[in-house]
């Protein structure tokens, strides 16, 4: 199934859970990341349990704390 | 109130603009807008605020010049090390336009003054480099209903977004709650490109800037996301949470918190380590 991640469509097995994606798509320390699927976020209680569909837009939002 | 020849030769650049015009750049000369850091962020922002003729800026810094600030901190030159950051930052604003106020602060933001700071301004830009500032400064301006730039740099990456009140998600929307102390690397452990505070400072200065002239889009409802080493800006769709602690329906924030502040000195290798693997 063809899923978009961070704007780049991409072809994925079907079923692929949100944290199969974490792990294929290397995101560092995923649990300060937030995640949002077709612009909604997910919900810390749903990430471990929430899995993908054809046609998904899932995007990551990192912390960015500098400034200085 | 008219404008001076002076300022219709100063601004002739704006008032061209269909979008400004002398309506617009009177809006701005009327305008206010609070900086909170004058660092990396901060500094083009001021720059670029005082130049366009924002009537009336607040900076707020406790902190004084360093060498290893001036690679990015355009604001601030080598004869300024050792200076407080916000009296060198008035000094290189007012030699910029003196037709500029410029109110300084040399302090650090906490739940006792925060509040109190942002009341008396247009529009706040939060520059800070840690996340119990920008929590801080988010909570007061959904409390004080104040519209706000948000925005966070590391490495070749920045981002950023625009609260206004009521037309879409805060930064706790988004993030929730600071991350646990020294989790995640600010710039000063992880290092940035100069050049990245510049775009991301000048962008806050443009949403600045548009919200007083009340021209365009914001970065309400989005994220805007710039990666430097691809070249690449993505503008990200946020919804409100509706759950949020602070904006929320049911909000459980009444007043700024003070989280811990980070201290960079003790942790700075450590992180610099672990990013190279
Ligand atoms: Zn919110």
């Amino acid at each position: 199934m063809i899923i978009t991640v961070a704007g780049e469509k991409k072809e994925y097995k079907e079923g692929l859970s949100l944290v199969e994606l974490i792990e294929l798509e290397k995101i560092d320390m995923p649990e300060y990341v937030t995640v949002s699927i077709n612009d909604d976020f997910v919900s810390s209680e749903d990430k471990e349990t929430t899995v993908l569909k054809e046609g998904d837009s899932v995007e990551f939002l990192y912390f960015m704390g500098g400034g200085c | 109130m008219a404008m001076t020849d002076e300022q219709i030769e100063r601004y002739s650049r704006h008032i061209i603009l269909k979008e400004v015009g002398a309506k617009g750049q009177k809006k701005l000369l009327n305008g206010s807008v609070l900086i909170i850091g004058a660092g990396g962020l901060g500094a083009p922002a001021a720059l670029y605020l005082a130049a366009a003729g924002v009537g009336h800026i607040g900076i707020v810094d406790a902190d004084d010049v360093d060498l290893s600030n001036l690679q990015r901190q355009v604001i601030h030159s080598t004869a300024d090390i050792g200076k407080a950051k916000v009296k060198s930052a008035k000094e290189s604003m007012e030699a910029i336009n003196p037709d500029v106020k410029v109110t300084t602060y040399r302090m650090f933001v906490d739940s006792t003054n925060i509040r109190e700071l942002i009341r008396e301004y247009d529009f706040i830009i939060d520059g800070t480099d840690n996340f119990p500032a920008k929590f801080l400064i988010n909570d007061a301006c959904v409390l004080e209903k104040k519209p706000f730039s948000h925005a966070g740099i590391i490495r070749f990456q920045g981002q950023l977004l625009t609260y206004v009140p009521g037309e879409g998600p805060c930064y706790r929307c988004v993030f929730k709650n600071p991350p646990p102390k020294d989790a995640v690397p600010t710039c000063k452990q992880a290092g940035v490109i100069g050049a990245m505070a510049g775009t991301i400072g000048t962008l806050q200065a443009m949403e600045a800037i548009k919200y007083l002239i009340g021209k365009g889009d914001l970065l309400t409802g989005k994220l805007l996301t710039y990666d430097a080493l691809k070249m690449e800006f993505r503008k990200i769709n946020l919804k409100k949470d509706c759950k949020c602690a602070v904006c929320g329906e049911n909000p459980s924030i009444f007043e700024p918190i003070d989280y811990e502040q980070e201290v960079c000195e003790e942790t700075a290798g450590r992180f610099a380590t672990r990013d190279e693997q």
